[in-house]
């Protein structure tokens, strides 16, 4: 039988469909355009504003792209760690709203915007509301020297990879004030575990960019980028073998336990902690919690993507494809593979993730540093 | 000094093994079936149907009138703990023909309205003790989850309404309508 709720589903369908295709296919040409939309804004810009304003004009829209862009990331993402989850278990996953549950992530979001705001009433109350905006702010931020393109890049800043670890450290104390506001004893344990866990691993992940920064002679992300021009052997990820294959993978579960995700999300265990630092936190809020997140999984993985898979070279020598849409491209594969390693593995104990880090990671680092020293002076 | 290097290349291993298996799955198909959205529901629910005869007869899943049998007494109406029964009964006219329910028992009352509301039903079977002509029962059809509420009110009545309407009105349905 055919309900009343199925056939209004069946009208909308085709359209949610065909809309679903034209906005994928729009997102690719608009990424792959990338170059070319900015170049002919920098020319309106060139016309119209004044030399003086110009820097700032020109930032100023490329902060407002990032902050679109990455406001609106999550909703795919959700949708796609949702659906990962669910294949990985065998199941569906959202299948209801709109084509293959495209849809749900919107619904949820207009639910989130839609509840009650509750502040607990024995909490700090400014510190309350002030940690989801710290947390945000410092995972955006972050993303002012991704560079997306040949010269594409918010601000082409010589220092951008310690002004990345720098501010990715920012997001720690805002989790550290949710935990410490929230007045709550889980909450605390999950803000004072985000901060250990993020100490910690800042370390080996600093030191395995230090390999890098070794091999290039540069801290600017674009020098890293140029620095892996000619195919696909000439990314890092492939030089020096395996020092850089190493590095690779201990930078990669550094950016795993900083983004605080499974297996190394004991901030926000849910056996032991209830939610972690985001327990008290509901509505709009705790979406800017998720924002951040999910933001943090595109900033480590861009990071991991720009360091060792070449950021916008193209596998070939001649570029084929658009460098902007390789960039995001490889980005969303490490992202998959994020949601991949979250679905695979269970979460460590705090004393394993220590011994992990302390034991394992930071010895190691410390020897790729040293055999990469070597064979770059 | 030798379990520091055996450990690390466990854990290289053992996480690799899961990694594959997990990606193994991810191109599975799902088992999951997509219960009442379905558009041909017997061909993908039939593996999760209980096979026929493994119920017992008498299990009490829906509950079904055979209205031919029907004498309009209202017992099971009575008996009903969350009333989901709505029963009129009205006397049948002199001149029509007698008809007798299948056990001889004579039937003098014409029933315009026999509805059963099955989302109120709560399944105790006491509306099929007391009826005497056993026209009332429960049978083991468990599937009949619908969409739209109200479509589970079942209306059995067969006889029409006398045409002067009844000076008692019959009880509304609840749940009737969309």
């Amino acid at each position: 039988m055919i309900t009343r709720q199925r056939q209004i589903e069946m009208k909308i369908l085709p359209v949610v469909s065909v809309g679903v295709v034209i906005g994928v296919a729009g997102l690719v040409i608009a990424i792959g355009a990338l170059p070319t939309i900015a170049g002919l804004v920098a020319g309106v810009i060139e016309s119209y504003v004044p030399e003086e304003l110009r820097p700032a004009v020109g930032r100023g829209l490329g902060v407002a792209a990032i902050v679109g862009f990455l406001s609106q990331f999550p909703i795919f993402a959700i949708w796609f760690e949702r659906k990962v989850a669910a294949h990985t278990q065998d199941r569906l996953g959202p299948m209801r709203v709109g084509w293959h549950g495209v849809l749900q992530s919107f619904a949820d979001g207009i639910k989130l915007l839609f509840k009650e705001d509750i502040i607990p009433a024995e909490g700090d109350k400014p510190l309350f509301r002030l940690a989801p905006y710290l947390v945000v702010a410092g995972t955006f931020a972050a993303f002012a020297v991704i560079p997306w393109a040949d010269g594409l890049v918010v601000s082409d800043l010589n220092i951008g990879l310690m002004y990345i670890v720098a501010i990715g450290s920012f997001n720690t104390i805002g989790i550290l004030m949710a935990g410490w506001a929230s007045n709550n004893k889980y909450s605390l344990f999950g803000g004072m575990r985000s901060a250990a866990q993020l100490i910690s691993y800042e370390i080996p992940a600093v030191i395995t960019i230090l390999v890098v920064i070794v091999q290039v002679g540069s801290l600017n992300l674009q020098d890293v980028v140029v620095a892996q021009q000619g195919g696909v052997f000439n990314w890092f990820l492939f030089q020096m073998f395996p020092v850089n294959l190493i590095a690779f993978v201990v930078f990669f579960i550094c950016g795993l336990a900083e983004t605080n995700r499974t297996p190394f999300d004991l901030p926000e265990a849910e056996s032991e902690l209830v939610a972690g630092f985001h327990t008290e936190y509901s509505g709009m809020r705790f979406a800017f919690f998720f924002l951040a997140e999910y933001g943090a999984m595109f900033l480590v993985s861009a990071l991991t993507a720009v360091l060792f898979l070449g950021g916008w070279q193209g596998f070939l020598a001649e570029p084929l494809i658009p460098g902007s849409l390789l960039f995001v491209a490889k980005t969303m594969f490490l992202v998959f593979v994020l949601m991949w390693i979250r679905w695979t593995l269970p979460r460590l104990r705090v004393d394993q993730l220590m011994a992990m880090c302390w034991k394992y990671l930071i010895p190691i680092a410390f020897v790729l540093l040293l055999v990469a020293s070597f064979f770059s002076l | 000094m030798k379990t520091y290097f055996t450990d690390m290349y466990e854990a290289i291993v053992s996480v690799a093994k899961g990694m594959a298996v997990t990606l193994k799955h991810l191109f599975k198909p799902s088992v999951t079936q997509q219960y009442a959205a379905d558009e041909k529901p017997e061909e993908r629910w039939k593996s999760l149907l209980v096979p026929e005869g493994l119920l017992s007869d008498r299990s009490r899943m829906r509950l079904h009138v055979k209205i031919e049998d029907c004498i309009g007494c209202k017992q099971c109406e009575r008996a009903c703990p969350v009333d989901c029964i709505y029963i009129a009964a009205e006397k049948r006219q002199k001149d029509a023909l007698p008809i007798f329910a299948s056990d001889g028992t004579a039937i003098k009352l014409a029933v315009p309205q026999f509805d059963i509301d099955m989302s109120l039903c709560c399944y105790c079977a006491l509306c099929v003790y007391p009826c005497p002509t056993d026209c009332i029962v429960m049978t083991p059809e468990y599937e009949f989850a619908e969409s739209v509420k109200g479509n589970l009110l079942y209306r059995y009545a067969k006889d029409q309404p006398s045409p002067p309407a009844p000076k008692k009105e019959p009880v509304p349905a609840a749940a009737g309508g969309e």
